[in-house]
């Protein structure tokens, strides 16, 4: 896995020949779930998984390459929300401003992306629990803000109505696209953060999570190291935040509340911080129990409410038993694989 | 191979002449402790210079206020005739400083190519690049044959965590030797070695190009008197001796403070 393999003697395979098995039996299920799984399926389970998946992945690449647990990244997803609802078209037509899509999608990107910027200015020069502290009231600020303020955010109840443009004759809020499109974004979004995670950026970067003051000594500026990860990741969040309203055809200030700030470092926790697809695989496992566990406790004459009490259970349980989520529980079996297979190899680890 | 890249022209212009390092009434406080004091010292350009003293001495203080690891609490550095007394570390590093670590600090998470390679990408540009090296990419071959000069081509792909301590120990000046470094300060760098390994940094240190000055800090009489040419001596924070290694060597109160105590 170094920087650039060097050259090995014999036959080098094709970079297509190096994707394993499970890579092509992946994508082969995820190009034709259409064909097979139902619009519910498709549009409430998978759709939101990518969506809830790439905005953890934002808190992925900070945690698990910068060490910088941040709780802004929703909030900054819903300021791209936010702003896309603002400057394009939604049903409250005295503040949105009807520009066309190819300007207001880089404009809520932009702006959320500059409040990720300023939020991360103020955090990095913390470290642990202080920067949980300082983004996480950031976001509760955040919060209040947009409910208490009627004149840009409208308050309380948010804007409706805000729904993707028609673009190539398609409606991407039918299933299928929408299906297409989340996952476009998603493999795009985690393409990207494992190529950047081998270049200079983003090697640096974990430099800076191992040890911030060898970095400086090598002659990197750590501190704006750390504020440009924000920046990187205020743009994957803004995606997620921009595809999240679009699902819902509407934003309110609910959609950052504190409970959806926490869920987003539930799922990365529970997916696991050391590789780009454990916030996936959080985001899988969330929207399943968020959707299906409800009929499960009913069914148990139990209260369809008590989802969330699963979801804290679950919670514990990862963290409990495996300090890297699901991807930590998955290594170490693989792991133990090994070993029953080849003594002497295995041994080795 | 030369060791270390030759610095371009214009750099070398600058370096010529003057000093390489000009301390003026360095002192760091920790809390009531000075752990130095007053520190007034001058290093040649291309000078290689021993620093002595016993255990707490403030040896490597001294180097994290050249560094900027710390900023002193009073006095002025200058480092190619600039004050960067206020400068943060990475901006003295960029002048051509560089320096090893007593205690390594490296990236454990790391492989030893990708500690080497961050080292050289982080005095030249493209520190933010969000492209990939080229296989044919000038840093990675410069990594490479640093790490070719440490000893450490077997290991170009573990990870530092699973380094043994002296490879650990090679890597750190590997790191120090990256980009084209004017003055390196080494802190200890024989200490833990075995004789071979020991002999081998000698040679490193008595390798590199003559415009290259060091500071290194060193217990090992033996080790210091056959890579420096001149020697400071330090006690208590303050500096207490300056002079060629004979000298020090034969001076009666170094004698009586240093080497008589049966160090070493
Ligand atoms: N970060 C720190 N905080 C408080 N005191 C410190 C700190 N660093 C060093 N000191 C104190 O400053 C004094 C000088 O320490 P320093 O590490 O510079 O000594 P040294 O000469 O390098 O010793 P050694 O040979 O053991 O490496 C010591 O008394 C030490 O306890
Ligand atoms: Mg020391």
């Amino acid at each position: 896995m170094a920087l650039a393999e060097r050259p090995r003697p014999g036959v080098q395979p094709l970079w297509i020949e190096r994707i394993p098995a499970a890579w092509w039996a992946l994508a082969l299920i995820l190009l034709t779930m259409p064909a097979w799984a139902n619009n519910f399926i498709l549009f409430q389970v998978m759709g939101w998984t990518f969506i809830l998946g790439m905005i953890a992945l934002s808190l992925m690449f900070l945690a698990g390459y910068g060490g910088m647990v941040s709780l802004i990244q929703m909030s900054v997803a819903a300021m791209a929300g936010y702003m896309m609802a603002i400057f394009g078209n939604s049903g409250m037509g005295d503040i949105s401003m009807g520009l066309p899509w190819w300007l207001y999608l880089p404009i809520a990107i932009v702006i959320a992306a500059i409040f990720g910027t300023i939020v991360g200015a103020l955090a990095v020069r913390t470290e642990g629990i202080y920067t949980i502290m300082i983004t996480l009231a950031i976001a509760a600020a955040f919060f209040y803000f947009t409910r208490q303020n009627y004149t840009i955010f409208n308050g309380y109840s948010g804007f409706n109505l805000v729904v993707p443009p028609e673009l190539f004759g398609v409606d991407w809020r039918q299933p299928m696209p929408f299906y297409y499109l989340t996952l476009g974004c998603a493999v795009i979004c985690y393409a990207v953060v494992v190529y950047v995670s081998r270049a200079p950026f983003g090697l640096a970067l974990q430099g800076v999570r191992d040890n911030p003051r060898r970095m400086a000594a090598l002659g990197f500026n750590v501190t704006a190291h750390r504020i440009a990860a924000y920046t990187f990741a205020s743009v994957i969040a803004a995606i997620g935040g921009i595809l999240l309203v679009w699902q819902n055809a509407q934003i309110a200030p609910g959609t950052a509340g504190i409970p959806a700030v926490i869920d987003i470092l539930v799922i990365a926790v529970v997916g696991g911080i050391s590789r780009p697809i454990g916030p996936f695989i959080g985001a899988l496992i969330y929207v399943l129990l968020r959707t299906f566990s409800p009929d499960v406790l009913l069914a148990f004459g139990l209260s369809g409410e008590r989802f969330k009490l699963l979801i804290g259970l679950g919670f514990l349980a990862v963290v409990f038993f495996s300090p890297d989520g699901v991807l930590g529980l998955w290594e170490r079996w693989k792991s133990r694989r090994d070993r029953r297979r080849d003594p002497l190899t295995g041994a080795d680890e | 191979m030369t060791l270390v890249e030759d610095s371009s022209a214009d750099r070398l212009g600058s370096v010529s002449s003057g000093n390489a390092l000009e301390l003026r009434g360095v002192t760091k406080m920790f809390g009531a402790l000075a752990a130095i004091s007053d520190i007034t010292l001058t290093v040649a350009s291309g000078e290689r210079r021993a620093v002595l003293g016993s255990n707490g001495a403030g040896k490597t203080t001294l180097f994290n206020c050249v560094t900027g690891d710390f900023l002193p609490t009073s006095g002025t550095i200058r480092l190619f005739g600039e004050d960067v007394s206020r400068f943060p570390a990475y901006e003295r590093i960029r002048r051509g400083l560089r320096r090893t670590y007593q205690i390594s600090l490296l990236f454990n998470g790391l492989t030893v190519a990708d500690n080497v390679y961050l080292a050289c990408r982080g005095v030249s540009r493209g520190r933010f690049s969000f492209l990939r090296p080229r296989e044919n990419d000038a840093l990675l071959t410069r990594a490479d044959e640093l790490i070719e000069a440490v000893h450490l081509s077997p290991w170009r792909d573990t990870a530092v965590a699973n380094l043994s301590y002296g490879q650990q120990r090679q890597l750190e000046i590997a790191l120090a030797l990256a980009g084209a470094p004017r003055i390196i300060l080494f802190d200890e760098p024989a200490a833990g070695l075995s004789p071979t390994e020991r002999s081998e940094l000698v040679a490193i240190l008595n390798g590199l190009p003559g415009h290259i000055g060091y500071i290194i800090i060193e217990h090992d009489m033996d080790v210091a008197l056959r890579v420096a040419e001149s020697v400071t001596m330090m006690h208590n924070g303050l500096v207490f001796k300056e002079g060629t290694p004979e000298e020090i060597e034969n001076d009666q109160e170094v004698q009586e403070l240093y080497l008589g105590d049966g160090h070493e």
